[in-house]
């Protein structure tokens, strides 16, 4: 099989089948919390897609040419968290003084994706599925894609929702995680597509 | 009275602040991995290990530790004793480390472990840590396991792998398949997020104080004072970036 459909394969594997928090539940707190609107809930999906590439990218470098040929592999959890906590801190500096309309948009939500497990996770999957950089990058995009469309979509229906009548005891968050359920429903049929 | 005392951090994260219950803490994993309640039990286990050592000695460093440093160093500490309980699970319980799979390194960002190393180790004494790690990991695996119980009873006619299935068939009942699916792990934490809502409202009506968060009804911003606050959004305030610790919503 060509690299470039091997690719496609893990791309439309992480952003639609085993979608990253429907199916894996990483990075669920973002997805509740941040759902409220389409306008943030946007923000915080560019701002993950953003992330998980970067990390993911810089992951596997470090993890290619500094922990497996030094057989430092069992390392790797704690060099990833602070590897990503350090670069999101950076990126957020950088940003900061470099790109201000770019940290305008995206300011906000990078301290929040510091910790967020969705970032460790598709950090270490990477490794697990011994993926190569490229492979490894476009991984990490897709997954960071599927959190994207996920969290958008369950914005758009929590501003609809806004304006239905929800029994009492189901108000608030209850009713967001069955409507989370009835999308993990819908993922779940993309499963015949690989 | 003085024994009640000793005991207090104990029973408070078991039962008065349990971590998912009250708090409506670490939720990834809940979902994640109480597909049954063995697994549940596990990872609860797991966590209360991790969460009990990392309490001991981050509390033993409270005054070494710079306070602005303190979140990476925390992070530091959680992250060996992970890796180090991984180590162990991969050699001594290799079946339990794959069914919890990922989730067992992603335990360094589990919230109620970074929560309560800000809330209570970075505060308190060795011993009285120790206990809260312990009676919050314990709570965190009661909690686990029951969600798990009932999951695997719904999806799959079984308790801890035993399986019931047969007379139940027989009279042509069968196990709904959904709730040890992903889907499921909504359906069962937005059914136990109304349960403590309206136990709480109830709270409220009959004027009582209710410890019980609201989840995330808000936001996550309403794990509050168990210091993960400082690491979400607010999604009310639209500019407002992050919470401030301890803030009260």
């Amino acid at each position: 099989m060509s690299t470039l459909s091997e690719l496609l394969i893990i791309a439309i594997g992480s952003a639609l089948v085993s979608n990253v928090v429907l199916s894996q539940f990483y990075g669920l707190c973002p997805f509740l919390g941040v759902s409220k609107q389409l306008k943030t809930a946007g923000g915080m999906g560019v701002a993950v897609i953003f992330v998980i590439t970067l990390a993911s990218l810089v992951s596997a470098l470090i993890y290619q040419f500094l922990l497996a040929p030094f057989g430092l592999d069992y390392l790797k959890t704690i060099v990833f968290i602070l590897v990503i906590a350090a670069l999101v801190q950076f990126v957020e500096m950088f940003l900061k003084k470099n790109v201000p309309s770019l940290y305008q948009s995206l300011g906000v939500y990078l301290p929040l994706i510091t910790t967020n497990c969705a970032v460790l996770g598709t950090a270490l999957t990477n490794v697990q599925e011994e993926y190569n950089v490229l492979y490894a990058v476009v991984n990490g995009f897709a997954t960071a894609a599927g959190f994207a469309i996920a969290i958008c979509i369950l914005a758009g229906i929590r501003e609809k929702m806004r304006y239905n009548n929800v029994p009492k005891a189901f108000q608030g968050m209850p009713i967001v995680l069955v409507t989370a359920g009835l999308m993990a429903i819908a993922f779940c049929g993309f499963s015949g597509l690989l | 009275m003085k024994k009640e005392s000793v005991w207090k951090p104990f029973i408070n994260g078991l039962i008065d602040e349990n971590p998912t219950f009250v708090l409506m803490l670490g939720m990834c994993p809940t979902l994640a991995v109480t597909t049954s309640a063995i697994n549940g039990l596990g990872m609860g286990l797991t966590t209360t290990v991790v969460l009990t050592l990392s309490n001991i000695i981050i509390s033993a460093l409270r005054n070494i530790i710079p306070d602005k440093v303190r979140i990476p160093a925390f992070i530091v500490i959680i992250a060996s004793f992970v890796t180090i309980v991984g180590q162990f699970l991969e050699a001594f319980l290799p079946a339990l480390n794959s069914a919890l799979g990922m989730f067992i390194p992603l335990i360094v960002v589990n919230c109620i472990i970074l929560g309560r190393a800000e809330a209570f180790a970075s505060k308190n004494g060795v011993f009285a840590s120790a206990l809260d790690g312990l009676g919050m990991g314990l709570g965190f695996s009661v909690a686990l396991t029951l969600i798990g119980c009932v999951r695997e009873i719904l999806g799959s006619f079984s308790v801890f792998g035993i399986s019931f299935a047969e007379p139940l068939q027989n009279i042509g009942l069968a196990p709904i398949a959904i709730f040890v699916m992903a889907p499921g792990a909504f359906f069962v934490l937005a059914a136990l997020n109304a349960l403590m809502a309206t136990i709480r409202a109830r709270q409220l009506a009959a004027g009582k104080e209710s410890k019980i968060r609201a989840g995330c009804d808000k936001d996550c911003a309403s794990c509050g004072d168990t210091g993960c606050v400082h690491r979400f959004y607010d999604a009310d305030g639209e500019d407002k970036a992050v919470g401030k610790k301890g803030e009260e919503k």
